[in-house]
């Protein structure tokens, strides 16, 4: 038994690579998510169109200007700012007409054109809201200059809870520990198993007295240190570097995330004794492990919103209940109903998966 | 010429035999692909439709039933319970069985009628600011057509100007169209990658690599003979995932089929070189799974596919400038969504090229190297 693990240490100290993915992997992602990656848009490039420039245009325009979430560019005709929307220059416009000025006075009803580029329909929604609060700060200030203050009946105010900055990064970060943390314990191990059929060293291992329980454990231990290591490694520099607030308590924190590696684990060496082969083990592990985790764990995209039969396949995703209590513990603190419902999940997954690697491997060594 | 010929083609007869003849090779590199683009077809989107919201209504007049109906009126609420007590608020939003809490005053009637601003309190979860800010503006919305509607009704200051917003390309702006076209590159990435970063590697841990060398084989010949399955394999794959984009989730197709298809090419040639790359400089196949995904993850994560290029540090957008698939999915989306042909993609062709024969031609230099 310890012989087997310090074979399998062993053969992941002498092999680089997969030290590299404990280790570098996380570092990477972590840096380049937590500063390349972030859904709140700013310095939008916009065209701003004026076809007749006066007082009222350029108060509205020194609006765009001041805002953070806008780079303008101001230009003198529709066309211009058509082609430069076409060519991706910009992606947006607002169009004021060479009658604003005159309809504004007269209180005509002044319209005011904008149009986004709908390629990025989340950017774009995004976009009209940041026009929409530039245009309003400018409208309830011109309506006071013009003598007619503007009546606002119902007022929003809101609270923002958890994130009041609300900072993309302070969700994404804990969510991508989660795939990061799948990746790491599904495709290491997702070649153990499969590699020792194709080098025929499983055959020499069946000869031996160790019993199929002793190589699963053997195969277990050392990757889930290498886990926990790369999992330690995240959390630091989520709270150090990305200052992501931590409310939760680390204990909480631990139990789950060696909770999720055994599951991840499970997963990968599911994935090498039923697949046979490194090429099969491997391309499994990809298809089932990274894209399912970026896409089917809510760490990017709302589950509630997806459709009823998409929610179902996403219970199969353990990345799924990682995510969850890793947000509620970094950014609400220990809840325990979501904390336990999730765990639980976690755990019944990763029974359910050693029962079958259980079966499988018994199996192939009665033959 | 002609014997070379015959050489490339047996070599990517062999390479076909040893991806399709093993039943459980044949089906990873076939079902998961469509299984993929039908889940995340469904599921990759932004859009919310489900966002659960608790009342806490503290005032007893008419005009908050009539906010409130403007909310059970819409269909991306759904109001989950009713609240009476500040406390009950918090074990809400922890445990997530609500995103928002409506608050409303005791003096809200009250202060509508006497024309002072009344407010509505929105407590909501910003766990995931996205959502929070997505589920935000639709309240803004159905707050500003109440607000219309009351000033249309009992008098009152109209706007001197009014904002008319319209969207170019997608007029509902359903989100779903920008990532489901966007899944036409990350599963040929992912395909490509897998056919080609194991190739070398595992002839190398068979040993074959070395009967490979013994042959008349050119390494240059070896290059093409390894280069075509993917090729072919993506060019397929590409034609299917596209055909099933406007048959089945009824994207329209808006632009010129040749310049998709030019763009496909490229970006295949550009992948397959890193693929190869991947595959000479690794010994193992769980090396060359290992680099294939130490370039996959951040590939896609920097291409522009869920999260806007433009939102990322000036560093980081300069790498995304080295990243075949930044330039492909605006190949994809212009075509697909604005309409575009040649003329406005030569800016995202040649960049591409030049990624794919560098990288070829690495490939080929360390073919040579362990070949000599």
């Amino acid at each position: 038994m310890r012989g087997l693990i310090r074979k399998e240490s062993l053969q992941i100290i002498r092999d680089p690579s997969s030290i590299g993915i404990a280790f570098f992997l996380p570092v990477m992602l972590l840096l380049l998510f937590g500063y390349g990656v972030s859904l709140d848009a700013r310095d939008v490039a916009i065209a701003l169109v004026v076809e007749q420039p006066g007082p009222e245009t350029s108060s509205l325009i020194s609006g765009f200007y001041r805002s953070e979430y806008f780079a303008p560019r101001v230009m003198f005709s529709i066309q211009q700012a058509e082609r430069a929307m076409m060519e991706r220059r910009v992606d947006g416009i607002v169009w004021l007409r060479s009658d604003f000025a005159r309809q504004l006075r007269s209180g005509g009803r002044a319209p005011v054109a904008v149009i986004v580029n709908g390629v990025d329909a989340n950017k774009a929604r995004l976009l009209q809201g940041y026009v929409n609060g530039v245009w309003l700060q400018w409208l309830s200030r011109t309506s006071a200059e013009l003598g007619r203050p503007l009546h606002i009946p119902i007022k929003v105010e809101q609270r923002i809870w958890y994130n009041p900055a609300v900072r993309s990064r302070n969700y994404l970060v804990p969510g991508l520990i989660a795939v990061i943390m799948t990746l790491i314990g599904a495709m290491l191990t997702s070649m153990v198993v499969a590699r020792e059929w194709e080098r025929g060293t499983m055959e020499a291992l069946l000869v031996t007295p160790v019993r199929v329980k002793e190589i699963l454990l053997g195969k277990i231990v050392p990757y889930f240190i290498l886990g926990m290591g790369g999992m330690l490694l995240s959390v630091v520099m989520a709270i150090f570097l990305f200052h992501v607030p931590l409310r939760g308590s680390l204990a909480a924190l631990t139990l789950a995330s060696a909770l999720f590696m055994l599951t991840a684990i499970a997963m990968g060496l599911l994935i090498s004794t039923a697949a046979g082969t490194q090429f099969v083990a491997g391309q499994v592990a990809i298809v089932i492990t990274f894209l399912p985790a970026f896409i089917l764990s809510g760490f990017v995209f709302d589950i509630g919103s997806m459709p009823i039969g998409i929610q179902w396949v996403t219970h199969l995703v353990p990345a799924r209940y990682f995510v969850a209590i890793v947000q509620t513990i970094f950014l609400a603190g220990d809840v325990w109903p979501i904390f336990f419902v999730n765990c639980g999940w976690l755990a019944l997954m990763a029974a359910v998966f050693f029962v079958i690697i259980r079966k499988k491997s018994h199996k192939r060594l009665r033959i | 010429m002609i014997l070379m010929l015959r050489r490339i083609f047996s070599l990517m007869i062999k390479e076909f035999r040893t991806l399709l003849t093993d039943k459980k090779s044949r089906m990873v590199l076939i079902v998961p692909p469509v299984a993929q683009l039908i889940v995340f077809g469904y599921a990759a989107s932004f859009e919310l439709n489900h966002i659960n919201y608790v009342v806490f209504n503290e005032d007893r007049g008419v005009e908050s039933r009539k906010l409130l109906s403007g909310f059970a009126g819409s269909d991306v609420f759904v109001r989950y319970g009713t609240i009476g007590h500040n406390a009950e608020i918090a074990p809400l939003l922890d445990t997530t069985k609500a995103l928002m809490v409506l608050h409303i005053g005791q003096q809200f009637s009250e202060d509508l009628h006497r024309g002072r601003p009344a407010p509505l309190q929105i407590i909501i979860d910003g766990r995931n600011s996205n959502t929070a800010m997505l589920a935000l503006n639709y309240v803004r919305e159905i707050v500003l057509s109440f607000n219309e509607n009351w000033t249309r009704r009992h008098g009152g200051a109209r706007a001197p100007a009014v904002l008319m917003q319209r969207s170019w390309f997608n007029a509902t702006l359903d989100s779903h169209w920008f990532i489901i076209v966007g899944i036409v590159a990350l599963l040929n990435l992912v395909v490509t990658l897998e056919v080609t970063a194991l190739s070398v590697a595992r002839e190398r841990e068979a040993g074959t690599f070395d009967q490979l060398l013994v042959t008349p084989m050119t390494p240059f010949e070896v290059l093409v003979g390894k280069s075509l399955p993917g090729l072919i394999i993506g060019a397929l794959e590409g034609t299917f995932i596209i055909t099933l984009i406007v048959l089945w989730f009824h994207v329209p197709l808006r632009g010129s089929i040749p310049a998709l298809y030019l763009g496909l090419f490229i970006f295949l040639l550009s992948a397959i070189g890193i693929g190869l790359m991947i595959s000479s400089l690794s010994v193992t196949q769980q090396q060359g799974l290992m680099g294939a995904f130490l370039f996959m993850v951040p590939a896609v994560i920097l291409s522009g596919f869920a999260t806007p290029i433009e939102n990322m540090p000036q560093f980081v957008q300069t790498l995304t400038y080295l990243n075949p698939m930044r330039y492909f999915l605006i190949i994809v989306r212009s075509v697909f969504l604005q309409g575009a042909s040649f003329d406005l993609l030569w800016s995202q062709y040649w960049p591409m090229l030049l990624i794919g024969l560098v990288n070829l031609s690495v490939a080929a230099v360390l073919f040579r190297k362990r070949m000599y």
